[in-house]
This record gives structure tokens, sequence and C-alpha cells, in this order.
């Protein structure tokens, strides 16, 4: 008996046991998500998702999405370049502040929010003075999806940036390029798959998140609910149809980012 | 893609602006469990020929008074408790007045704490003394967050006061039993009846009368049935014009017109049918039917008023903290 047949046998069932979980923890759940949409009719499930207040969900969630997700990727995107081309007093502290909201929960997030532009809070009198209002309304809801997913793209530009080093930008300096187009054709490149993934966590996280928008997102039917509110309100309406229907829109989504996810990084290695 | 993050920019701009033309809508800030009931009297609101959009926002009824002193635009609130409103006048949101400016310090409707049992009542509860009883598992909110919550603990103690002539270590002592009966205490009113009905847990859900009626109706007497006790506690729902928010969007003629309408015999009845208690006597004799007669004992009776039961239960140590040991 060889040794590499042992390995085989022991991989095989390892194999076997992550297939075994990836049904059960995965597979299974989001097929129960649309077996329950799906339970009472193609109609239903459409009257479910076409009801007013659902197809406004989805709007919202797909615009805060829109809007977050270029905007945290710049901003991601200068900041690992930042750290990791550029030596600077507090260099470590501003990494630690870039995971921060990754590391407090989302209740907090929601919590610091209200704290700072509510009414009663720290911006609230000066916000009430100029007329603004931004607790309660979709503003709210890109601030705080926008504070909850800062961290993501950093996080997977800032060890890959480390890595690649500076050899390549140097060179392109060296001969001639100027700023700009050392960013465009040397940077930019390198660090695009990075960047992809950042952007999918990005949405993945915008799209999904309910404590923090629900401090800060006044419920309010039809305007500030976002999928994920919707899909709870619904639940507890007794509707269980509509909530898996709606459930089932958010689950495709993800799926269909995934999927154009790997498209892009197919196409790319042709 | 810059075209695409412009309209969306544009797209929420619309959304969330100031609203600078005569307002054509409003927005009800109200508690949990009246979603289906201000569904229902929207939409009889409509049919009157009322043009105004309504608006609903529904959580937790403390919780709402809380969003509103944070910013929450409501034009009108339609809580479940009294206090609630109150923390709006101690913000200067609404006048002090509030109460004169409908009818019937300002409450169109009405319920109480009663009992939602499972089918055929295997536990034979009838009466709040059989909650307290060993092997007995009772569903109710978490009074720290909860309207309805602190209704039924006000329940309770008011039956314990007459059962126990007064005693206050037996009343202590029922209360803590009754307390420790509790498997998990939700933070609202819609949640307790999720965790009753969708996940199975307890042998009785403690709640409003109308929740009760409303879940017999939603999913079926043969699996629940209403139990309604020998006394509970008189429940108001008040209503109340946000006056800061209706003074800034020039919304008051409309949210004022709109909670008229709930005391109008079109109002009371589509509460009535939505199993809110009316106020109208004779909206109230056409549903004899589907509410019992029950004694039930007020604020002011039982507990000497709102501030007293602020001060004397619901205060960090009071009353309920005795004897809410699990919490």
């Amino acid at each position: 008996m060889s040794l590499s047949a042992q390995r085989s046998i022991g991989a095989n069932v390892l194999i076997g046991l992550s297939f075994v979980f990836v049904a059960l923890a995965l597979v299974v759940p989001l097929a129960l998500i649309f077996s329950f949409a799906l339970r009472e009719g193609l109609g239903a499930y459409f009257d479910a998702i076409l009801k007013p207040d659902t197809l406004h969900a989805i709007f919202l969630t797909v615009i805060t999405a829109v809007i977050v997700v270029p905007i945290n990727m710049v901003v991601g995107a200068a900041l690992a370049w930042l750290v990791t081309r550029f030596k600077f007093r507090g260099q470590q502290l501003l990494v630690a502040i870039i995971e921060l909201p990754a590391a407090v929960s989302p209740i907090v997030a929601g919590i610091v929010y209200l704290f700072l532009y509510g009414n009663q809070g720290l911006l609230g009198p000066l916000l009430q003075s100029i007329g603004l209002q931004i607790m309660f309304t979709p503003l709210a809801i890109v601030l705080v999806s926008l504070f909850v997913t800062a961290p993501y793209v950093a996080r997977e530009l800032v060890p890959l940036m480390r890595q690649q080093g500076t050899d390549d930008e140097e060179a392109a300096l060296s001969l001639g390029a100027n700023g700009w187009q050392m960013f465009l054709r040397v940077t930019l490149p390198n660090i695009r798959w990075g960047l992809v993934y950042g952007a999918v966590l990005t949405n993945a996280r915008v799209m999904g998140e309910f404590g923090a928008v629900s401090v800060v997102s006044g419920s309010i039917r039809g305007q500030t609910n976002t999928l994920p509110l919707q899909i709870n309100l619904l639940f507890n309406d007794f509707n269980i149809a509509g909530s898996f229907a709606a459930a089932s829109t958010l689950a495709l989504i993800a799926v269909i980012t995934l999927v154009l996810k790997s498209m892009l990084e197919s196409w790319e290695r042709r | 893609m810059n075209k695409l993050l412009l309209s969306a920019v544009a797209a929420l701009a619309l959304a969330s602006g100031p609203v600078l033309a005569q307002p054509t809508d409003i927005l009800n800030a109200s508690y949990d469990i009246a979603r289906e009931l201000f569904e229902a009297e929207n939409a009889a609101y409509a049919a009157t020929g009322a043009t105004v959009t309504i608006n609903q926002s529904h959580a937790g009824s403390s919780a709402q008074a809380r969003a509103v002193l944070e910013g929450l635009q409501a034009d009108v609130v339609t809580f479940n408790q009294v206090t609630d409103v109150q923390k709006l006048v101690e913000g200067g949101y609404v006048s002090e007045d509030w109460t004169s400016d409908f009818p019937n310090n300002a409450a169109p409707f009405y319920s109480f704490p009663s009992f939602l049992v499972r089918s055929g009542n295997p536990k034979a509860i009838k009466d709040w003394g059989d909650l307290a009883a060993e092997g007995v598992q009772v569903i109710f909110p978490n009074p720290k967050t909860s309207g309805n919550g602190r209704y039924t603990y006000l329940a309770a103690r008011a039956w314990a006061t007459e059962a126990y002539a007064g005693d206050e270590a037996k009343i202590e002592e029922f209360l803590t039993k009754l307390f420790a009966n509790v498997p998990v205490f939700e933070t609202g009113g819609r949640a307790a009846t999720t965790a009753f009905t969708e996940r199975q847990l307890g042998d009785v859900l403690v709640t409003f009368e109308a929740e009760t009626l409303a879940v017999v109706k939603q999913l079926g007497a043969d699996k629940y049935e209403a139990v309604v006790p020998s006394v509970s506690f008189l429940s108001e729902f008040p209503v109340a014009v946000v006056d800061k928010v209706v003074d800034a969007r020039g919304s008051r003629d409309l949210a004022k017109a709109y909670l008229d309408f709930l005391f109008t015999p079109e109002g009371q009845e589509v509460a009535a049918a939505n199993f809110h208690r009316p106020q109208d006597a004779t909206v109230a004799a056409a549903h004899a039917a589907t509410f019992p007669e029950i004694r039930l004992v007020t604020v002011e009776d039982a507990f000497g008023g709102w501030d007293k039961v602020a001060a004397d239960h619901f205060a960090d140590g009071g009353l309920l903290d005795k004897v809410f040991v699990n919490q």
C-alpha cells in the first residue's frame, strides 16, 4: 500500500464531506427560498414581486448599491495606494481605522449615525437650522451603507499591492510616464482583480445589510424600506409567500453578480 | 457609468428632497401590530374621496416615539400608549393639550391584554391565575421595550391585586412566577405573535385582543382559540397630530382630516372589522357578537394615572424589576 493511495482515500473522504457540507449549508437553503417562493404558483410569485412596495424596495436596494459601490471602489483604491506606496506617521493607525467598520456590529454603526445626524444628535440642530433632513431618508441608507462597506475594497487591495511592490510603477515612471498614465496602464491592470473582488463583496454587503439600515431607515413603506427590511416586514405580516418571493429576488441578484464576475474573469483569461 | 450614477443621484434627490409644493402625502408613524388595521383604514379613507397618500411606518410604539424625536417626518402618530405621545409633548413635537384635539381623549379605539391558546386549550387556561401555574409556558413581549408588554404586566397586576386583596407579597409572588414562565421575551408585539405561531413556542400568547382575534381569523379557528380573561386593563390607542412636522410641511389640514376620519362611523366600522373595539356605541352594538363582555380597569382607578405608573412600576429598580427576574 503506497502512501499516495492512502492519501487519496483521506482526500476523497474530505472532499465528500465538503460536498455534503456545501449542500446542507448552502444549496438546500437557497433551493428552499425558491421552492417556498414558488409554492403558490408562478402567478402568485410575480404578483408578490410586482407589489409597488416590494418593487420600490428592489429599486432602492439597487440604487443604493449603484451609488455606494463606485464610491467605495475609488476611495478604497486611493486608501490602498496611500498606505502601500507612501511612508508616513500614523500609517498603521490609518490601516486600523479602515478596518474599523468591519469590526463593529452593524447595529452600532446605525446608532452612531443616529447620534450624529438625528434631531437630538450632534449635528441635529445644525441640520435642522438649514432644513436638511438626513435621518429616515434614502440618503441615510446610502451613508450608513458607505460606512459598513468602506473596508472591503481596501482590504482586498492592500495585501495585493504590498506583494506586487513598486517595481512596475518605477519602471513606468523611468520610461517617462506621468502619474496618471502610470496608474491607468500599470497599476490598475495589476490590481483589477482585487478591485473586482472588493466590488463584489461591497455589493453583496450593501444589498444584504439589515442591522445598520434598520436603525436609520424609519421603515416607511414604499419609501425607505430596502429589500432586506421588506422581507422582514412581509414575514412579520404573515405573508410568507411574499417574503420568500422578495428573498428570492435578493438571492437572484447575488447569483447574477457572481455569474457576471466569473464571466468577466474567464473572458479576461482567454 | 457616469450617466448611470448621475441619474441615480437625481432619483435619490427626488426621493429625499424637501417638499416645496403643497404636500399631497402624509406619514403615519404607528405601532407594530396595527399594519393590517391602517391598511384597511387608509383604503376606506380613500373611498370617501380623499386624495391624500398615507404612508405607513410601523415599529414598537416607544421605538416610533424615539424615531419621531430623532427626526422621522411623521405628520400623525397613532400609538398604543399615552406615555409614548407624552414623550413627544416633552420633546416639543406635540402640543400640551393634544388629548382635547379629538373626541374621547384622542383615542378612537381600544383593546386590552387577552389570551390566545392552541386549539382545544390543552392547558385549560381561563384566567390570569392559570398563567403562573407550573408547566405552563407564556409568551408576551418584553415590558421594557413594548407597550403591549407593559399593558400585560399591568393587567396581570390588576387581576392579582383583586385576587389577593392587595397583599403585596402574594401579588409579587404571582407576578414572579408568571415572568418565570416566559421562555423568551420578544421586543415587540408582532414578534411575540410569530414566536407563538411560526416557532410554536409556548402554551399561551398574551397580547391585545385585536391581535388574538386577527390570528384566529388569519391562521384558522381549527388551530387557535381566543380566550378572554375575567378582568383586564383598558388599553386606549391615542392619536395625535405632530405639530412640529405639520407646521414645517404645511400639512396640518391633511393630518387633522385623516385623524378625524378615524372617529367617524366609517372609520370606527373599519376598526371593529379589524378587531379593535370602537368607541362609537352604534358601531360597537353592531359588532357585539365579535367582542364578548369584559370588565376593564383603567389606569386611573387601579394605579393612579400614567405618571404614577411610570414612577412606581417602570422606573429602573421599580416594581417591574422586582418580579422581572429572568430579563
